[in-house]
């Protein structure tokens, strides 16, 4: 659709929409915050966590963020709070908590 | 120095890909097309041409995988008819919408049940609405012709549409004309390399044919057609071009002794050359009567159109297809549609016939431009009328 | 490969994300482990083609697309297609000299409805015909991105909404079609079944797949926990729960050779997998029973298949 991400889908014209097919802006799925359908989140306990890693890995949503003392960080804005972390953990360091209303 | 040589149709169309140097070819046999494909197997394994043949398993892969090597990069080239047209069905939205500039040859073909292998447009007539650019040859020369072109013209970076180039079944497929074949050189200087703007490529990524809502389609369809209408602009300049090079002029709509003519009648196809025999035959009793041959059918062409009949009062418009139910073969009810607010004061009278292969003679043709203008006159109880067809 | 890696033991994971936050995915959705997985194995010189299903429309929906590799939507039943004509139009270019020689992966990644289903001869057709791409079959073993309607993949007792559970039917009541074999049976180079359960072998299998010079096709058992009425938070547990109890054995076939990667002395029972999943709650003993012997015959069948292979 050439470049005109500047302007939101209604404000877009047929004139816009050449190459109507083509998305050129790769990952530009970064805007959506898809943290706020969650209603629970994962709060890690670093006192139990030994940087295995594997919450990490299992993340469908590439929610956690290696950190540079090699913990892992939730990132709240994406984290749709399955759980999954808190499954894999295999020093039960990650609790899911009931998000507030 | 180009060469005359004699070529059935369907080789006329696989030279014009061998020449157009196609990097893709994905197709599926189907009679009666197969000629074109299995000259074209012959020349890649021969080392004739450099290509990738890809043998699929049904039609709708055959599109797949055009659209999958032009959205790469390639030029692309395919053929089909009839059934395997109408399996394609989907795809030519998705190639045409994509704007992946794939060529394909249609063989037309009637379309079954009753099962058959002879040649009418009924198949043609169901992508109408694909946005493909869509030509009709009339001869094994145009089929060289409008194939080779309409790589130029589909690639042209104010284009970027798909092409597909109509020919009779068995009448054109399987029939051996002379045919002139220009030099590579000079095919080399026509036609320039393929180049996709957004070509895929690791070091741009980019998606393709994302999801749209409502909110996003209509201006995407939109932009769609204007596109395509304005396609015709190009295609002109590139029949110009294509003329002033190898010496062969085309237009959106042909004339033949269409001067001072009150009446005209109009095909598509093959069948024109036995109207021109008509159309002689009837000037040298001194009626005034003319051809027009209709060689651009999308883009529809408006404009040539109103020209061609500024002075025609009567418009007979053959068909060789029908739309079940309808208001008459398609061409005939777009021509008629077309011409329904610039002309008050012409009469369009549509004739359907020489359905699957059935041939016309010299002698029905001047029996149509008869009835037609007698239906101009007099009125017809039927909205549209048949020719040849017994009962 | 270039970028950043985190070690796990002896594996290197790439830290890059090729499929970025944001996606529409629901929580704990198994097919977005695996495909942030083996994005992660390809790397940035990947082609992806995807059909209709939850992935052609999770990943992207203008204007947004998580996608950072090139990826195209693809028609219901032609992903092997339209990658078959991706490959052979890099290779023919390559060959020509019109784009410089490089390695660039063209990989299907597409459902089992659109797999098993429509897409089957289209994907016999490619694999027959000895491209060189890799196909990644996601199994959430139902069409669920239309609202989980059965598919041929569907397992033998489970409760969709096209099988649903009535007075006088209840659940799917055909058996799973074994796409694994139908693939082997194209004695292509490469045919594997994997799990993101099992990440590394996941992340190995892709690996291969993508190396190997030819058709490759990896099976991928992808938990929904939407369409599997699971706690999302179980995704990974299921799916090692259908390995270790033979439900979903994890293997490889290459030319014809079988091997299998998890071999446990002694299969867990399938209730232990069974229970936890809604679609099948409505089993009785004697319906667990059968899910049990059939699970364990064909179970004893590819394992005579792997020990004749490695004879």
């Amino acid at each position: 659709m050439a470049e005109e991400e500047s302007k939101t889908v209604s404000e877009l014209t047929w004139q816009d929409m050449r190459f109507g097919n083509i998305y050129t802006k790769p990952g530009s799925a970064i805007r959506l915050k898809t943290g706020d359908w969650r209603s629970q989140r994962p709060i890690v306990e670093a006192a139990k966590c030994n940087k295995c890693g594997l919450c990490w890995l299992y993340c469908p949503d590439s929610a956690l963020k290696p950190l540079e003392d090699g913990y892992y960080e939730p990132d709240l804005d994406y984290c749709k709070g399955c759980g999954i972390c808190s499954q894999v953990c295999p020093k039960e360091a990650i609790t899911m908590i009931e998000e507030e209303a | 120095m180009s060469r005359r040589i004699a070529l059935e149709g369907s080789f006329a169309a696989a030279e014009a890909a061998k020449m157009a140097d196609v990097d893709v070819v994905a197709a599926y046999p189907i009679t009666p097309q197969t000629h074109i494909v299995e000259r074209l197997a012959d020349m890649v394994a021969n080392g004739e041409l450099k290509a990738a043949y890809i043998p699929v398993d049904s039609e709708h892969s055959a599109m797949s995988a055009c659209s999958g090597a032009s959205v790469a990069g390639a030029r692309t080239f395919t053929a089909t008819a009839s059934q395997g047209f109408f399996l394609m069905h989907e795809v030519l939205y998705w190639v045409s919408a994509m704007n992946q500039p794939v060529v394909m040859a249609v063989c037309n073909r009637a379309v079954a049940p009753p099962q058959n292998i002879w040649a009418d447009y009924s198949d043609a007539m169901t992508a109408r609405d694909t946005g493909w650019i869509q030509l009709f040859a009339v001869n094994n020369q145009e089929i060289f012709d409008f194939i080779l072109s309409g790589f130029r013209i589909g690639e042209d970076p104010r284009v970027l549409l798909p092409v597909m180039v109509h020919l009779d079944g068995f009448t054109l497929t399987h029939v051996i004309e002379p045919v002139v074949l220009p030099e590579q050189e000079e095919v080399d200087r026509f036609l320039p390399k393929y180049q996709h703007p957004f070509a895929l490529n690791p070091d741009k990524p980019m998606s393709y044919a994302v999801i749209s809502s409502p909110d996003i389609y209509s201006e995407t369809k939109k932009a769609q057609d204007v596109n395509l209408r304005q396609s015709k602009e190009v295609a002109l300049q590139v029949w110009k071009e294509f003329g002033d090079m190898f010496g062969r002029y085309y237009s959106p709509i042909e004339r033949y002794k269409c001067e001072g003519a009150r009446t005209l009648l109009m095909t598509m196809g093959s069948l024109s050359e036995t109207a021109k025999v008509a159309i002689d035959g009837k000037r040298a009793r001194g009626e005034d009567v003319g051809l027009i041959i209709l060689h651009l059918w999308r883009p529809f062409p408006f404009e040539e159109l109103y020209q061609a009949v500024e002075d025609a009062e009567v418009l007979i418009v053959f068909d060789r297809c029908i739309s079940l139910g309808g208001p008459g073969g398609p061409p005939f009810s777009e021509v008629r549609s077309a011409l329904f607010d610039r002309r008050k004061d012409i009469k369009v009278v549509g004739l359907v016939g020489a359905l699957c292969g059935r041939n016309l003679s010299v002698e029905q043709f001047e029996e149509m431009i008869d009835r037609g203008r007698e239906i101009a006159e007099k009125g017809s109880k039927e909205i549209f009328e048949t020719i040849g067809i017994r009962g | 490969m270039e970028g950043e890696f985190i070690k796990f033991g002896k594996n290197l994971v790439a830290k890059d994300e090729f499929l970025s936050s944001g996606h529409r995915a629901c929580q704990g959705c198994g097919l977005a482990v695996t495909i942030r997985l083996a994005l992660k194995t390809l790397g940035k010189d990947t082609i992806i083609g995807t059909p209709a299903g939850c992935w052609s429309g999770v990943g992207s929906m203008y204007p947004d697309t998580a996608w950072r590799v090139p990826w195209m939507q693809t028609l219901f039943e032609n992903s092997a297609a339209v990658m078959s004509g991706v490959e052979s139009g890099f290779r023919i270019l390559m060959e020509k000299g019109r784009i410089p020689e490089r390695e660039i992966h063209s990989v299907a990644i597409a459902g089992d409805g659109a797999t098993n289903d429509i897409g089957v001869a289209a994907l016999s057709g490619a694999l027959e015909r000895g491209h060189n791409f890799l196909y990644i079959c996601l199994d959430n073993e139902a069409y669920m991105n239309t609202g989980n309607q059965r598919s041929s993949a569907t397992p033998h007792g489970a409760s969709t909404s096209t099988t649903p559970v009535g007075k006088v039917t209840a659940g799917q009541t055909t058996q799973k079609k074994n796409m694994v074999e139908i693939v082997a049976a194209h004695d292509i180079p490469y045919v594997a079944s994997a799990c993101p359960s099992y990440p590394f072998d996941l992340m190995n299998k892709v690996k291969k797949g993508a190396e190997v010079k030819g058709p490759a096709y990896i099976h991928v058992l992808a938990p929904c926990p939407t369409g599997w009425r699971l706690a999302p938070e179980l995704t990974i547990e299921i799916g090692r729960l259908a390995v270790e109890t033979g439900v979903f054995p994890l293997y490889e076939v290459e030319y014809g050779r079988y091997k299998l990667n998890v071999d446990r002395p002694k299969l867990k029972p399938v209730e232990e997998y069974l229970k936890l999943q809604g679609r099948f709650r409505h089993l009785s003993e004697q319906e667990i029973e059968k899910i049990q012997k059939r699970v364990n015959e064909q179970y004893a069948k590819l394992k005579a298949k792997a020990t004749a292979s490695a004879a």
